[in-house]
């Protein structure tokens, strides 16, 4: 990752100063206290005279124009090569916590590969009674479950290690994404092949590849691999996406990203880890002396408030505010996320839309009244560990500065009388 | 085996109580055929499990290197923009921006081996042979003074060669450092004495701009004026010196497909780019100055070409294309003739 520091963006300022002055017009027309009676209410406007479209007008649909910027966006300067890449989810601009597949974040480490279902083939090998090789249709006859869960990058707030960076919740937190799987337990596909010949499984493990040039291969304990990992081919009740790994990928509850292998082809049963790339060179984090911890796996508590965000400033004036936001853990459930205005100095308890479920992205809500004075607004995420979200000093303490993957700081956004929000740190 | 947190020990532990309740089997799939496993099972392990019977040294791995490698990588694995620097970085771990390169950084050498061999070189994976392969992964060692020039890589001598930082790595341990100091009843009230604002992200202002219309759609009523003197270019056309050109264009191919059914893939394909205007290849996400360059009239004839290919970023600079350059006037010339000969 470059660290390149350089850049200027004075349109982005425009663009922010276009926002908040849009908010303060629409300040004029949304209110109770309209003086002359509304056009768009008084007139019979043409979406109510004539026909939309008909049925079949699109036959797959993609969002209307109006949320045409609601997209997944790219940090150039980050990576040598769109193929080797990532870029982000507009959580500032999405609610609830189901990711629509097409604007789920993509990272590729070779590109996204056009792999047909009658071409898929997923073999089964190593210390297993059977190697096998299954077809599309094979794992379509399995018993398969459903469940929710998120998929955040190890990088995901990594280039905010050294300090704020990027002016956005979409490229501070937007590498995750969080989809509804069906698909069939590993566990399942594992005991087909038969485990008897890898004896004592304490001290075994599966070593997982995809089908693309870069393979992305990654050793997991065999623990986990009987717990909860799935073989997935649908994704929000369709099927994966080419860029998520159509049509099968790995999913492994709570466990960073990477491990989630995309057109998946190969299950290897080892009596070691193979210490691929990914898992030496990439997703270790090096501390202040130099040691770096390898095998850390499950992404700790962490949360973020999508809006208001720089993204996303506040365009309505003072009066009733919703701060919403999201909170996950890699390790259970979330239980409670806490959010400060005043930079952490004190503390309300938010409003979880729905329980938190089982390394799932949970929805918070703020309800609360805003009078138009500046905020340093913070969230901070609790589990069902006893864990709290920590503070970027609690991170840096521990782990120094030069770490990239698994930040999971509490973020602050300093939000100004005039609505506008920008990424800062605060003491 | 590492140390798990304790409550996923007890989940582990249950799993596998459950293990000779294991489910029946449902017959579904085929057995492996052992020519099928060995195609895929290729994985190279710390302890030289999996390697092939094969040699290289560094010597013989410059020259693939050059060839394979340079582009991204650059001539010494010292790494080319964002590319992965492969050498250099010893005993920078400890300091601020570590450098982490497979001398400096990585712990086992299998791990080397077996990445190049799955996914080198990059647009054109699985190509290379297992002596090819050795011989490569001798020069990274030796880029990173890790083998003397007359060392044989071999899956015999593999484990002789010592990875500097092979003790560098502890097992994840946030349960002992991180978890019992974060965790309790968190803190609501006069939590802080008092806050300011330390860091500033538009200070730096690195964040993306919403790509600008005007950017995209802009000046393309300057038509570029026909160049009289590339048709005479076109005509002298030299079959030998193209033969040579395709030689040459192995440096390339990891980066430009041409031919049928080519597509872009981290460079445009390359089909008909002779005597056409710059940065127009269809569905290619082009620099900004490459596009520019285009919209400017820049018309890729002989002698732009070969200017541009000798220093692709002295030619132009903030250009996409990472290759280091031909040096040779006679690689500039013959790769210039080849790309005469692909048409659109």
């Amino acid at each position: 990752m470059s660290d390149n520091k350089t850049g200027n963006s004075p349109s982005r300022r425009a663009f922010l100063r276009g926002a908040a002055a849009a908010g303060a017009g629409a300040l004029t027309t949304s209110t109770a206290s309209a003086q002359t009676a509304e056009p768009l209410i008084t007139e019979v406007q043409p979406w109510a005279r004539e026909f939309g479209d008909g049925v079949d007008a699109v036959r797959y649909g993609l969002p209307i124009e109006h949320e045409s910027d609601v997209v997944r966006r790219n940090v150039e300067w980050l990576t040598a090569d769109t193929v080797s890449s990532i870029n982000f989810t507009p959580i500032h601009a999405l609610d609830g916590t189901i990711t629509p597949q097409g604007c789920a974040f993509e990272r590729h480490h070779s590109g996204a590969i056009d792999l047909k279902k009658e071409d898929y083939r997923l073999m089964i090998n190593g210390l297993v009674d059977t190697p096998l090789v299954f077809s599309y249709a094979d794992l379509e006859r399995f018993p398969r479950e459903n469940h929710v869960y998120f998929c955040e990058c190890a990088a995901n707030t990594g280039m905010e290690w050294a300090g704020a960076q990027l002016n956005g919740a979409q490229f501070t937190h937007g590498m995750i994404h969080n989809m509804e799987y069906t698909g069939v337990p590993l566990r399942t596909l594992l005991e087909e092949a038969g485990l008897d010949t890898a004896g004592d499984l304490k001290d075994k493990w599966v070593f997982v590849e995809g089908a693309d040039a870069s393979s992305n291969g990654r050793s997991i304990p065999m623990e986990k691999a009987l717990d909860d990992v799935l073989v997935a081919f649908k994704a929000n009740g369709e099927a994966l996406r080419k860029e998520h790994g159509y049509p099968v990928r790995l999913v492994v509850p709570g466990w960073e990203g990477n491990m989630w292998v995309k057109w998946i082809r190969r299950i290897e049963v080892t009596d070691a880890p193979v210490e691929s790339r990914e898992e030496t060179s990439k997703y270790t984090d090096v501390l202040d002396n130099g040691i770096a911890r390898k095998w850390t796996w499950a992404m700790d508590a962490k949360s973020v408030v999508t809006s208001p965000s720089p993204q996303s400033p506040i365009t309505h004036g003072t009066g009733p505010l919703v701060i919403s936001g999201l909170a996950w853990t890699g390790r259970g459930t979330i239980t409670r996320v806490d959010v400060s205005k005043d930079g952490g100095k004190t503390w309300e308890t938010a409003r979880l839309a729905k329980e938190g479920e089982k390394m799932a992205l949970t929805r918070f809500y703020l309800d609360t009244e805003w009078d138009g004075s500046e905020m340093m607004l913070q969230s901070r995420a609790m589990d069902d560990t006893g864990y709290i979200q920590p503070s970027k000093a609690q991170l840096r303490e521990v782990r120094g500065l030069n770490s990239i993957y698994h930040n999971n700081c509490i973020q602050t956004w300093l939000v100004r009388s005039n609505g506008e929000a920008e990424n800062v740190e605060v003491s | 085996m590492l140390k798990f947190p304790k409550s996923t020990v007890l989940i582990a532990a249950s799993v596998f109580l459950s293990n000779p309740a294991f489910a029946e089997k449902l017959g579904l799939g085929r057995a492996a055929l052992p020519e099928e496993i060995a195609a895929w099972d290729t994985d190279v392990r710390p302890d030289g499990t999996g390697l092939p019977v094969g040699s290289g040294d560094a010597l013989i791995g410059e020259e693939i290197f050059a060839d394979q490698c340079a582009a991204c990588h650059g001539d010494f694995a010292e790494g080319i923009d964002n590319w992965p620097k492969l050498a250099g970085g010893a005993d920078t771990l400890d300091h601020e921006d570590p450098l982490k390169t497979v001398g400096s950084y990585w712990p086992y050498l299998s791990t080397a081996y077996d990445y190049i061999q799955r996914s080198m070189p990059y647009g054109n994976a699985g190509t290379l042979s297992d002596d090819d392969v050795y011989s490569i992964v001798a020069y990274i060692l030796y880029s990173n003074d890790l083998i003397d020039d007359d060392f044989v890589l071999s899956n015999e001598t593999f484990l002789d060669v010592e990875m500097p930082n092979a003790a560098g790595f502890i097992f994840d341990d946030r349960a002992q450092a991180e978890y019992s100091q974060w965790s309790g009843d968190p803190c609501m009230e006069n939590c802080k004495a008092e806050v300011k604002v330390t860091m500033r992200a538009m200070v730096l202002d690195v964040t993306p701009e919403e790509t600008k219309a005007e950017e995209t759609t802009a000046v393309v009523d300057a038509t570029p004026e026909p160049v009289e003197e590339v048709v005479v270019e076109v005509a002298a056309f030299d079959a030998e010196l193209a033969k040579a050109g395709e030689k040459v264009f192995k440096k390339c191919k990891s980066c430009h497909q041409i031919g049928d059914g080519a597509k872009n893939k981290s460079g445009p394909v390359l089909n008909g780019i002779f005597d056409n205007t710059a940065g127009v290849v269809d569905g290619f996400k082009y620099s900004k100055v490459m596009r520019k360059a285009g919209e400017d009239g820049l018309v890729w004839s002989e002698t732009e070409l070969a200017a541009f290919l000798a220093k692709p970023k002295k030619y132009m600079k903030g250009t996409k294309m990472s290759f280091a350059g031909l040096k040779k006037e006679k690689d500039q010339l013959a790769i210039v003739e080849f790309l005469k000969s692909l048409e659109d």
